[in-house]
């Protein structure tokens, strides 16, 4: 990157390290910790949107739903979400292929699936082979975010669910006597106070969710930890002019830090999150919160 | 070679008992569901070992995290927070590089290199860190008139915190800490993934779902059997769990005893 | 969900539209790991034996040729479903994957995989044997019934044998060329003929592309560039 770099093995020391560390390798982990931020923030907002969803249809009156509900959420959870990505990211992908051919090419007469063999048609290739790179990536990247979504949506269906139970009794029984509808009584008073005790079990979820980005790997997106791999793995000077042993320990421990700032930057927020949530509602916390303030 | 004959070849493969060469060509569904079962064998052996030790020092964790003494307060705070905040994965690598180091001070962590100890000591620290901050969110939310009461009885020090504190200490966190359990359970399939070497072809469940996967090329048969035996298996935790609820809560008034609800909880 | 997946469709049409009357584009999948077959240089790109090999086989079958990084356990289950069209990552033709995927001829001779040990009266039968997972390498120790020790990556198999965990390391000879440069390793004399060869694999059903690549190897093999290619990267013998 500087004008300095040409020829790296005449530098020493820091010249040679800051050469090291501005190379279009090096460019591309850095730019791998700005996708991970954003999946994480895609992913969460989907993930609570799928988890409120099934926590919602966990409550409905209809047997079916419940039913569809409780296996979501069951059987998502019990699978270890390594297992999940192993295999699912291509059963998505596949399925929707599948959708798209069936719409697109009605006439098509050979098998779809021939042995391990999966073949659509040309036009219903998601995205189209012809499509430049960039689609390719971002179409991973949502099926990635997908994928997330669905397994940590289980684990929030299952805290929303809880806290949605948890909001007192009197409240509904209030809104009724009110005239209140069981879908106004829902929406107005149910969801409004129930993050307050979703709250714990969510940002634990979130914690859980940002260790899991090393596993964004299986799921064809490179993140940091694949970098942090491949840049740390013994290099020899046939291939690189930047050649140097196993360093792995110093991209892991320089990813340990980084986990680290992130978890500790997230519980600050979450703690002051907490803080507001709990304002002026009927829990022992908003109770002391009312009494300092008083 | 019949089912039969395949389930006595491989069931205790994973240990090396049984056929020495794992299955080749064809690749049946029998030999799929038995060496893949064959392999949870590891998976219950570091999930069961680890959570059992792990609570001994999750115990410790917790009291040290809410001791007014600061020497013990904080290492209990830093330990929490280095294995809470940072991937499993990363725990294997320099678990793996500290014992091979270690190994060349003392013969006594020879063994430490190999999986069966030395992943079980990192899952150790990992699960006593995570069921520690459990814990410690329990010790603060014991009832004040709880410990009052042990103190109108002139209990003090050990007798009041092995009579009350401890109790209920456990009866609050029990529903968060089997969710723990289950994660803990799950977290065991990154052993032999990306940690600690497999030898001699014994390996964990996932070990075996990827021989297969590798071998037929076909992910949806392995990977669904995996996901079928965790199923069981966390049923399985649930149950034994929820036992130990019942236990916890016998005392209270039918009415009052709290259903173990599975879900992440508040308190983690 | 439903929003997602019309979303995300709409961004695939859209986006293939307007490339619509551009030339097909055949999509060549790598793993960027492997020195010197593939890998990642220092400006971020795909380069490599098989990258300019690759780039040359296109040049002379007429083909657009796009390069697709993908994690090497699932590099067949992905070409098979689709994402990409070829496999050009240093893959020995072997009797398991010619069951599932079709193999252009080798594009390098069949080389043998050798032994690196810290020296040379290293007892292979007694021994434990380093190997990376499910490679062919791993799968003939297993077979001989020597303790077989497996790990994720070829690097940590090798690092093995350094620290003492393993006595030898099978693998690839030209990966162990490449990691001989430290002065303290010896290869054994011994070797191993596993594999048929590297070659590219298509889908079964895509015969008429793997024709054309076949076409291109040989017209490279005539005129004796590819040799050329082998010697510069130093990946295997000649033919």
């Amino acid at each position: 990157m500087f004008s300095y770099c040409t020829d790296p093995s005449t530098l020493e020391g820091l010249t040679w390290l800051s050469c090291y560390l501005t190379t279009g390798k090096h460019f591309s982990m850095y730019f791998s910790v700005i996708v991970v931020l954003v999946l994480l923030a895609i992913t969460a907002p989907t993930a609570l949107l799928f988890g409120f969803s099934a926590a919602t249809a966990a409550r409905s009156r209809i047997l079916p739903l419940r039913w569809f509900a409780w296996g979501y959420t069951n059987i998502v959870r019990g699978v270890p979400d390594i297992a999940f990505f192993l295999f699912f990211v291509i059963a998505l992908d596949q399925g929707f292929e599948w959708l798209r051919h069936k719409v697109k090419c009605p006439d098509w007469t050979e098998p779809v699936r021939n042995g391990v063999e999966f073949v659509v048609c040309d036009v219903a290739k998601l995205p189209l082979s012809s499509a430049p790179q960039w689609v390719h990536e971002t179409y991973g990247f949502f099926l990635a975010v997908l994928t997330f979504a669905i397994v940590f949506g289980a684990f929030a269906a299952n805290v929303l669910f809880g806290a949605m139970r948890a909001v007192p009794r009197g409240q509904m029984e209030t809104a009724e006597a009110y005239g209140m509808t069981r879908r106004q009584a829902f929406w107005r008073i149910l969801v409004p106070q129930m993050w307050v005790y979703a709250l714990p079990g969510l940002s634990n979820l979130w914690m859980v969710l940002i260790k899991s980005t090393p596993l964004l790997f299986l799921l064809g997106v490179e993140d940091i930890v694949y970098w942090a791999r491949d840049l740390g793995g013994t290099k020899s000077a046939r291939f690189t002019d930047y050649p140097h042993g196993d360093w792995r320990m110093w991209y892991f421990l320089a990813l340990l830090v980084f986990y680290l700032a992130l978890t500790k930057i997230s519980e600050i927020t979450l703690d002051r999150l907490m803080k507001r949530l709990t304002k002026g509602q009927a829990t022992a916390g908003g109770e002391a919160q009312r009494k300092a303030a008083t | 070679m019949s089912c039969l004959e395949t389930i006595q070849a491989y069931a205790f493969r994973s240990l090396g008992y049984g056929e020495r060469l794992l299955p080749r060509g064809e690749y049946t569904l029998c030999e799929q569901f038995t060496l893949i079962g064959s392999g949870m064998i590891w998976n219950a052996y570091f999930g069961i070992f680890a959570l059992i030790s792990g609570f001994v020092l999750a115990v410790a964790l917790a009291v040290g995290k809410a001791s007014p003494n600061r020497w013990l307060r904080k290492p209990a705070e830093w330990f929490i927070f280095i294995f809470r905040g940072s991937p499993l994965f990363i725990q294997f690598f320099f678990g793996y590089f500290l014992f091979l180091s270690l190994k060349g001070v003392s013969s006594f962590f020879d063994p430490f290199t190999s999986a069966w100890l030395g992943a079980l000591v990192v899952l150790f620290c990992n699960t006593a860190a995570y069921s520690g901050e459990i814990f410690y969110g329990a010790l603060l939310s014991i009832p004040k008139g709880d410990i009052e009461a042990a103190d109108a009885y002139g209990m003090t020090g050990w007798t009041r915190f092995k009579r009350v504190t401890f109790p209920t200490m456990m009866r609050l966190a029990w529903p968060a800490y089997t969710n723990e359990g289950i994660f803990l359970f799950h977290a065991t399939t990154l052993v032999f993934f990306s940690g600690f070497p497999a030898k001699r072809q014994q390996g964990d469940a996932l070990y075996y779902a990827n021989y297969f996967a590798d071998k037929t090329f076909n992910p949806f048969v392995p990977y669904p059997i995996l996901a079928m035996y965790f199923i069981l298996l966390t049923l399985m935790i649930i149950f034994v769990f929820g036992l130990f609820n019942k236990r916890l809560n016998r005392h209270l008034p039918q009415a009052a005893r709290p259903k173990l609800k599975f879900r992440l909880n508040l308190i983690r | 969900m439903k929003k997602l997946i019309l979303g995300t469709a709409a961004l695939a049409l859209s986006a293939g539209m307007a490339l619509s009357g551009s030339h097909s584009v055949v999509r060549l999948g790598t793993e960027g790991a492997y020195e010197p077959w593939n890998f990642v240089n220092d400006a971020g790109e795909i380069d490599g034996f098989e990258r300019e090999l690759g780039d040359e086989l296109c040049k002379r079958a007429e083909l657009t040729c796009e390069w697709v990084k993908n994690d090497w356990d699932s590099i067949i289950p992905n070409l098979v479903s689709g994402n990409y069209d070829a496999i050009i990552a240093g893959m020995s033709i072997t009797d398991e994957r010619e069951e599932v995927i079709d193999f252009t001829q080798g594009y390098t001779p069949p080389d043998p995989s050798a032994y690196v040990a810290l020296d040379t009266d290293v007892d292979l039968e007694g021994g434990v044997i380093a190997a990376q997972a499910t490679t062919i390498q791993a799968g003939f120790v297993a077979e001989q019934g020597w303790d077989l020790l497996e790990f994720a990556t070829p690097e940590e198999a090798v690092a093995a044998v350094r620290n003492g965990e393993a006595d030898a390391v099978l693998a690839d000879q030209s990966f162990l060329d490449t990691v001989m440069e430290g002065g303290d390793l010896v290869m054994l004399e011994r070797k191993e003929a596993l594999g048929g060869g590297v070659g590219m694999g298509f889908r079964e059903s895509d015969d008429e592309l793997r024709g054309k690549f076949d076409a291109a190897i040989d017209s490279m093999k005539a005129d004796g560039s590819l040799n050329e290619l082998i010697a510069k990267w130093q990946v295997s013998s000649q033919f």
